[in-house]
């Protein structure tokens, strides 16, 4: 993973809405006096639930007067973790796991999906519709694999068609189902088996 | 006192000591990059590794604290092997690119691998790249070179007290820079060019001038500020290349401003290299022996109350103590001082205009009051004090009047000569707290001392402070922040008009009632001429030469050995580290030779006695008892704080391109906003 791009285009202003002010100042209420700063990777997550999925310049400098610290330790922080963007993803941000498990499960499958229906390079917003996505490290759910994130729900048990399915679903912005593309319920075995003893 | 063995031997070392602290003390080198004695430990370089008795891995010893019976092994074959693969990773992804690194040569990291590092790469890759960032007109960044010791972030942060350096990225891609490139705000920002162990971050105006064996070094003290910051000159034949911090723990520790560090290209513009006359508006060089003549002759002619003299703000104790004895003594006139202002001073007491806490006792304070000052730009090294003083005590600051950012919070007080008043009175909230408080310190700034009640502020608060026992044996909380090297020197030589506090040279000056005046240095002199013949005695053509009908051309604080006095008192000498430009001489010689030609003999035969009966006046100097003809007159007035151009307050300064450089990035700054 290279350095994350910061937009060209920025909007010049950020501010809370009223809903996310009440509920940031919340999250700083939960540490002690003179630590508020910690507070700084919550509210950039609010920040970027708030900003269709991205954190723009305005947002990092209105939470570090928010909490008065200095714009470069806000930035550190932005910068940092790869579930911050700082670019625009689109409406639908898609994550594609290729971490050894996926991997060897057919992420890569999925991979070409995306590049066949979204566009040939990661994270770059498609020219049909809204979404953009991405390879990222492992996301946790490898009893499913291969599995992608699309914004906050995790698609489990895919194949490239299945993938295309989804995608072309994305396209007509239908609305999808998060979950096991395979009928499980959540990790549960596929052959109905309960225990690890033959019976 | 715990008992620690390092290479089997044993010692005892105190507590709350790191390993590497302990290693030292017991004289096994340790090899670092991300530790150093002034910032917090961040313990990411991993060359100090050590091995420990029954830990089963080497441990990072800036980080591991030092506890009883530890047995510590620095010459170990594990030690050796560990700093060789450390040193590995980090070369790892740094260029080899010495020859054309201005770091070679007094570089950590060639230095290490040379000691401890093994002779070849076993590294096949492509090396990373990382791209330059821009931090002003000071730092030049070849960042691919950086092997992230995070010293200059804690710099900024810790020490220079503003946050705008920081790492972004993760991993390999981790990248030290500041908020969107902007160029750093601190006046202390180049010192984390000295900071940092290998060639990322170096220094701009210097970029390509010389490699550090080809520089001759001389130790000296700067004369930008009233600190007195001790300094080393690097210089190339005649020109100084650069200046860097010497340490003394007294007074600037290890930093420096940027003015003391990136003045030094003013040395070499703006010269006056011959005398020079002014005729029909035109200056014309002139013979050495034909301009002292003509100062002789004017001398002559004109009766010693119509001779004045003014001396500068750069300018030498042994310069000021041979102008005076030359006032004294050829001239026989009274009309001498070192200010160009009318400040007050009262001579009575060497207390009464030195900073009496005394700059390492700062941090110790537990409030400070700045009167009239912003010691941010006054006195870039005290502030930083100041800063540690917060930071360890939470010392609460109060200011009167808002004067902008200071690196830490303090609370406004109206800048009126009435609250001072009412404190004094104890009307005020503030008389308490200063009698709660154990040790306070009250800065009186420059601009407070030109105000017209600075003679009732100073004398009352001195009485209030002394009746409350504020001032004492143990400790001194009313002090002076001269903003000139030569200030404190001067006042020690009085070089201030005996009978009162008030400036009558400058006024008479003002008023033209002089027929001759001589500045010594001195450029701040603002007044309009009239029929005077004006002598500058100087290095650079400034204001001062501008005024003059007679130049006659002087040298720098680099070109002649010199005594100065900073802020606190402490007499320190600067050494000549090169030589003056051109016909130029040092100053002392100057003053000399026309003693000599006015009156057939010289006023010293050389510099040793001048500095010999310097010393023997500072020596045996009576306490004066100074009229009092004006009263504590009070009136009700505003404190304000001068707003003081810090790139361009003195003739070098002024002449230097990197200062003009950084006051337009801080002018085009303000005119865009902080905020990118």
């Amino acid at each position: 993973m290279s350095l994350k791009k910061i937009s060209k285009n920025q909007p010049d202003n950020f501010e809370f809405n009223e809903e996310n002010k009440i509920l940031s100042k919340k999250i700083i209420s939960n540490y002690p006096t003179g630590r508020q700063k910690s507070a700084v990777m919550a509210l950039l997550y609010i920040a970027q639930r708030q900003n269709n999925n991205w954190i723009p310049l305005s947002a990092m400098k209105y939470i570090a007067n928010f909490l008065n610290i200095s714009y470069i330790k806000v930035y550190e922080v932005a910068t940092f973790y790869s579930m911050y963007n700082l670019a625009p993803v689109g409406k639908y941000f898609i994550q594609v796991c290729t971490t050894t498990p996926c991997m060897i499960r057919g992420a890569y499958n999925l991979v070409e999906a995306c590049r066949e229906k979204i566009s040939k390079e990661e994270k770059k917003i498609s020219s049909t519709s809204d979404c953009s996505w991405m390879e990222v490290e492992c996301l946790g759910a490898c009893v499913n694999a291969p599995m992608v994130q699309i914004n906050e729900d995790y698609y489990e048990d895919l194949s490239k068609e299945k993938m295309i399915k989804i995608l072309d679903k994305i396209n007509k912005d239908e609305k999808i189902y998060p979950g096991s593309y395979r009928g499980r319920k959540n990790s549960e075995p596929e052959n109905g088996r309960k225990t690890l003893i033959k019976t | 006192m715990l008992k620690v063995k390092v290479n089997d031997t044993e010692i005892e070392v105190e507590d709350g000591l790191t390993v590497l602290q302990a290693c030292e003390q017991a004289g096994a080198e340790i090899p670092r990059f991300c530790y150093h004695e002034k910032l917090s430990i961040a313990g990411n370089c991993r060359m100090c590794l050590v091995e420990m008795e029954k830990s089963p891995k080497p441990i990072a010893s800036c980080a591991m604290p030092v506890t009883n019976g530890m047995n510590i092994k620095t010459n170990t074959p594990i030690v050796e092997k560990a700093r060789k693969g450390v040193m590995e990773f980090l070369l790892a992804n740094h260029p080899l690119d010495c020859p054309v690194c201005d770091q070679g040569g007094e570089c950590d990291l060639q230095d290490q691998s040379m000691f401890y590092g093994i002779d070849k790469s076993r590294y096949k890759e492509n090396k990373r790249y990382v791209p330059e960032k821009y931090m002003g007109p000071l730092i030049k960044t070849q960042m691919t070179r950086c092997i992230h010791c995070t010293r200059c972030i804690r710099f900024a942060e810790e020490i220079a007290g503003i946050e705008e350096l920081g790492a972004i990225g993760r991993g390999e891609d981790m990248q030290i820079t500041t908020y969107l490139e902007k160029s750093m705000q601190s006046e202390l920002s180049a010192n984390v060019i000295d900071l940092c162990p290998v060639g990322a971050l170096t220094s701009k105006p210097y970029v390509f001038e010389a490699r550090p064996w080809e520089l001759k070094k001389t130790e000296t003290i700067d004369v930008m500020d009233a600190i007195g910051s001790n300094i080393r000159v690097d210089t190339y034949g005649w020109e100084v290349k650069r200046v860097l911090p010497r340490i003394n723990e007294e007074i600037n520790e290890e930093w420096i401003s940027d003015k003391t560090r990136y003045s030094c290209d003013g040395l070499k513009k703006q010269r006056i290299d011959t005398p020079l006359v002014k005729e029909n508006n035109i200056y014309k060089k002139l013979e050495w022996e034909k301009a002292l003549n003509i100062i002789a002759e004017k001398i002559k002619k004109t009766l010693p109350e119509k001779i004045a003299g003014l001396t500068g703000d750069l300018t030498n104790m042994e310069t000021l103590f041979i102008v005076k004895e030359f006032f004294e003594k050829t001239i026989k006139s009274k009309n001498l001082d070192c200010r160009a202002e009318n400040t007050y001073v009262n001579t009575e007491d060497r207390k009464n205009y030195i900073f009496n806490t005394q700059l390492n006792k700062i941090e110790e304070s537990d409030l400070i009051l700045l009167i009239g000052t912003n010691p941010r730009f006054e006195g870039t090294i005290l502030n930083l004090r100041i800063l540690k003083a917060y930071r360890k005590n939470k010392t609460k600051i109060y200011s009167f009047g808002d004067i902008g950012e200071l690196t830490y919070p303090y609370e406004v007080i109206e800048n009126k000569t009435d609250i001072i008043k009412k404190i004094i009175e104890e009307k005020h909230d503030l008389s308490e707290i200063i009698k709660n408080s154990k040790k306070p310190i009250i800065i009186l700034g420059q601009s407070v001392l030109k105000i017209k009640s600075s003679k009732y502020i100073f004398n009352e608060l001195k009485r209030f402070l002394e009746k409350n026992d504020k001032i004492n044996n143990d400790w001194q909380s009313l002090n002076i922040l001269s903003n000139n090297a030569s200030t404190v020197g001067a006042y020690d030589l009085d070089l201030i008009n005996p009978d009162n506090s008030e400036n009558f040279t400058l006024k008479s000056i003002k008023n033209n009632e002089f027929d001759i005046i001589f500045l010594f240095g001195q450029d701040n002199l603002k007044f309009i001429k009239k029929n005077e013949f004006i002598i500058y005695v100087g290095s650079h053509g400034d204001r001062g030469a501008e005024l003059a009908d007679l130049v006659l051309p002087g040298s720098a604080y680099t070109e002649q050995d010199g005594y100065f006095t900073n802020l606190e008192g402490k007499i320190q000498k600067a050494y000549k580290a090169s030589y003056p430009p051109g016909e130029a001489k040092e100053d002392w010689s100057i003053v000399n030779e026309l003693a000599n030609l006015i009156k057939r003999k010289k006023l010293f035969n050389d510099k040793n006695e001048l500095n010999e009966s310097m010393i023997k006046y500072l020596e045996s100097k009576k306490i004066k008892i100074a009229g009092n003809s004006i009263k504590n007159e009070f009136l009700s007035e505003e404190i304000l704080v001068e707003d003081i151009d810090y790139y361009y307050s003195n003739v070098i300064s002024r002449a230097s391109t990197t200062m003009t450089q950084c006051r337009n990035e801080k002018l085009n700054l303000k005119k865009n906003g902080t905020e990118g």
